[in-house]
């Protein structure tokens, strides 16, 4: 784009967030501080996301970017065109085929490789920010590894629900020293963090912060021996690819109590049916 | 029937923003609105855009409150997001509000003093009735009588106090100011980061915490000891040259609130002080700016952090509206992935219980 | 005295060392190729391109007395100010210095340590050492030349002091690979 830099950033900025990668990846879950900027699109939209993708992306990579899994919703279509606008990347929607995926509140649902790269967008970097409000004291309880805190909320949980109440940005420890926010996907992504082929990179522009998980790192979901951590979805196969192992979106179909659960993964829901599966919604579809 | 996802983001985000051009530019039969006369027209909105936008240029000001529509908060934004691609070629030395070239300046604690009071272009004894004439777009304008103010002769009032000892010294640094665009915040923050938040920070959620200040949520007893608003020079010191030259002139006003303080057991009694300082004429962030400043130093005049304003995490966490705006407003964007598995976590532990 | 140039392209070239360096830290004692500069006597281009890629004003640099005679062209190129090793966030040596002597962070702020760059002679014969830890499934083989005897040891003390600790960058030739402070190594 005329008038600024290959991927937005001027390359100081650039040289700043990539040193604040590295430091990152060599402490994995610590969230490094960094001189966030303002971006061209709000806070809250991705502004971290977007700054740590511009840091790492060059010319021969392939970008896909999702929201709630889904490469056609709004606001992934409009950073995807940011980069598509400034970086003159190719884009994709096919997880196979990117080398850098952005994301927002999901992991794709086919298992990342080595060779690629996937940005959280994060609101809140801080897992302990409900129980502590001051950064000052949260800062200090990751200095001394006290999360003290946390077990004890969710001990509460169990005491008062029978079970660990959280269903999203479920906390977890990374390699067994920081506790993390793995950002706002539903639990049910959490396992898929563990032991991950694919580097996992942490942006949170408004909080200015940076964080990563390097492959192969053990990434725990907090748990009691009790109370073992379990993942959450709806009990359905996708009515449109009968997928049964994939998180599903409710759709409300009418208004009276029509529901109908699909693929949260467009990405993966397409491929599906293109390979042939058909769920119970899906017949129709492919007859029209 | 069947369920086919909503497809064709793209087109309706290009549709969005036409419709935005076409309501923005709104009847075309009425003139439109030059950039030009924003800035003549509306400078206090221009001022503040500013302000809170972290950029001294009145055109660009003006251009970013065209674009938004009067959005003030918008429009900072615009200027925020503009300036963070600015390369930087100098720092200037520190203005010299001392020898302001003064359009305003009143102290609400003498009487009179070197310089005497000027009241200036402003609005506090204007009785606020609405001026029918100005639907006229060409009445007329009577001329007023400017005297110019010497500025030669007009010491800033902390001076004043400062002589006879009764107030605190300002502290003098040598260090390199910090600056919140190119690193983060830290925390403890010294004074002179947590001042540039302030001068950055959002007027409405200033004037809020000051006015809290003032009933009793860390009250600190102000005055306001002088306002001065016009003309500063801006230097620069090349390296190579060893000396200052002036680049140009900004307007800013400036607040010192002097604030009554007991002493304490190393301190004899004296007044404190309270900064405020703004682009352009914004008088009402300056003083809120002083008496949040002001607060937020209870703790390192020994006193007890109670309130909200006193808070200095709170303060400079929430004060910049470019982050609160976005954050607040990005609840709009699409959570349903999270709400599902709430959705599908309540369920569970309504029918566990009921079993 | 006339000072080769820096990247023949400015923006691309330090986005692709900078992969590498990433992909080096995340799977620790991989080794990368970095494409061209012509590096100043007596670094290695991999070295050069790595500084280029990382250091600038805010970043104090510190040079070992043999890395010294390139510190004119370091110092064009990165705008980095040359400081002793204590108060530096890069140091560039052709022989491993003494680790203690950098910051490596505290406890709440161990982003603050130093990162080493490290010229080698060799990443592809020599002594060999065994990796574990973050970015590797199952333990991987570096092979050295230009470490000390009792490296591992050395290295050792400094990933004990985990979260806080040295990253250190070792390139030679065109290659380049990383050790992370949260990798821990023996003698194979």
């Amino acid at each position: 784009m005329k008038g600024y830099n290959f991927a937005y950033l001027d390359e100081q900025t650039k040289r700043m967030i990539r040193r604040a990668l590295l430091k990152a990846v060599a402490i994995p879950g610590h969230q490094v501080p960094f001189g966030s900027r303002e971006m061209p699109l709000p806070y809250g939209w991705g502004t971290g996301g977007i700054q740590v993708t511009a840091s790492v992306l060059g010319p021969r990579d392939v970008l896909k970017v999702i929201d709630q899994g889904a490469d056609d919703t709004t606001n992934a279509v409009s950073i995807r065109r940011f980069f598509a606008l400034t970086a003159g990347v190719a884009t994709t929607t096919a997880t196979a085929e990117a080398t850098v995926i952005q994301t927002r509140h999901r992991i794709p649902e086919k298992q990342l490789r080595e060779d690629q790269i996937i940005v959280y967008q994060v609101p809140q970097p801080e897992p302990l920010f409900r129980l502590e409000s001051s950064r000052v004291e949260t800062k200090r309880m990751h200095g001394l590894a006290d999360y003290g805190l946390m077990h004890v909320k969710l001990y509460e949980d169990v005491a008062r629900f029978g079970q660990i109440s959280i269903s999203y940005d479920y906390p977890v420890m990374v390699n067994e020293r920081y506790l993390m926010s793995p950002s706002p996907i539903p639990a049910f992504d959490n396992p898929k963090m563990d032991m991950m082929p694919a580097l996992q990179l942490f942006g949170a522009g408004r909080e200015k912060r940076i964080y990563a998980i390097p492959p192969w790192t053990r990434v725990r979901s907090l748990d009691f021996d009790d109370h073992p951590f379990r993942t959450i979805n709806a009990p359905y196969p996708c009515g449109l690819c009968g997928a049964a192992d994939s998180y599903l979106d409710e759709v409300v179909t009418d208004d009276r109590g029509g529901r109908l659960f699909v693929c949260s993964d467009t990405d993966h829901c397409a491929e599906r049916r293109a390979a042939g599966h058909v769920g119970t919604d899906g017949f129709q579809e492919a007859a029209e | 029937m069947a369920y086919v996802a909503v497809k064709g983001g793209e087109q309706a985000i290009d549709n969005a923003h036409a419709w935005l051009a076409e309501e923005r530019r709104g009847d075309i039969a009425t003139p439109a609105l030059s950039v030009r006369q924003i800035e003549e027209q509306l400078g206090r909105s221009v001022d503040r855009v500013m302000a809170e936008g972290s950029l001294y240029d009145r055109e660009l000001a003006a251009l970013a409150i065209k674009q938004a529509q009067g959005d003030l908060i918008e429009a900072a934004f615009l200027l925020r997001a503009y300036r963070t691609t600015l390369p930087r070629f100098a720092h200037s030395v520190a203005v010299e509000t001392g020898t302001m070239r003064i359009e305003r300046r009143v102290s609400a604690i003498f009487k009179d003093l070197p310089g005497g009071q000027v009241l200036g272009p402003t609005y506090d004894y204007t009785h606020r009735l609405l001026d029918f004439s100005l639907l006229d777009d060409n009445a007329a304008v009577s001329e007023c009588a400017t005297a110019v103010a010497n500025s030669d002769v007009m010491p800033r009032v902390p001076d004043i106090l400062g002589d006879e000892g009764l107030l605190e010294a300002d502290v003098v640094s040598s260090r390199e100011p910090g600056d919140l665009t190119r690193e983060p915040l830290t925390f403890p923050a010294a004074r002179d980061v947590r001042l540039q938040a302030l001068a950055r920070g959002d007027e409405g959620f200033l004037l809020g915490l000051g006015y809290s200040t003032q009933r009793g949520y860390g009250g600190s007893h102000p005055f306001a000891g002088e306002i001065r608003m016009g003309e500063v020079s801006v230097e620069i010191e090349p390296a190579e040259l060893g000396f200052s030259i002036d680049i140009g002139d900004l307007i800013l006003t400036e607040c010192q609130m002097v604030n009554q303080f007991t002493g304490s057991k190393t301190v004899p009694p004296q007044f404190t002080r309270g900064y405020g300082l703004v682009f352009g004429f914004g008088e009402r962030k300056a003083m809120a700016m002083a008496l949040v400043d002001r607060a937020m130093r209870a703790s390192e005049l020994g006193e007890d952090v109670t309130a909200p304003a006193q808070n200095v995490e709170f303060v400079l966490y929430h004060s910049d509206n470019i982050e609160a705006t976005g954050f607040v407003e990005h609840l709009k964007l699409p959570h349903y992935v999270d709400f599902q598995s709430e959705l599908q976590n309540v369920r569970r532990m309504r029918q566990e219980a009921a079993e | 005295m006339t000072l080769t140039a820096g990247f023949a392209n400015p923006v691309a070239d330090a986005q692709s060392c900078f992969r590498a360096v990433l992909n080096a830290m995340a799977r620790p004692g991989r080794v990368h190729l970095v494409a061209g500069v012509t590096a100043p006597f007596p670094l290695c281009g991999a070295a050069a391109a790595v500084l280029l890629t990382l250091a600038d004003h805010e970043t104090p640099l510190w040079l070992d007395a043999d890395a010294e005679a390139a510190g004119g062209w370091i110092a064009f190129h990165t705008g980095a100010s040359i400081v002793t090793a204590d108060r530096s966030a890069f140091g560039m040596a052709l022989t491993l210095p003494d680790l203690t002597g950098f910051p490596n962070g505290t406890d709440e702020m161990p982003e603050t340590a130093a990162t080493i760059i490290l010229q080698v002679a060799s990443l592809e014969a020599g002594s060999r050492f065994v990796l574990a830890g973050p970015g590797l499934r199952v333990p991987a083989i570096l092979t050295v030349t230009g470490l000390p005897t009792d490296f591992a040891a050395i290295w050792q003390r400094n990933h004990g002091l985990f979260p806080r600790g040295i990253d250190l960058i070792l390139c030679s030739g065109g290659h380049l690979t990383a050790l992370p402070r949260s990798v821990s190594i023996k003698d194979a």
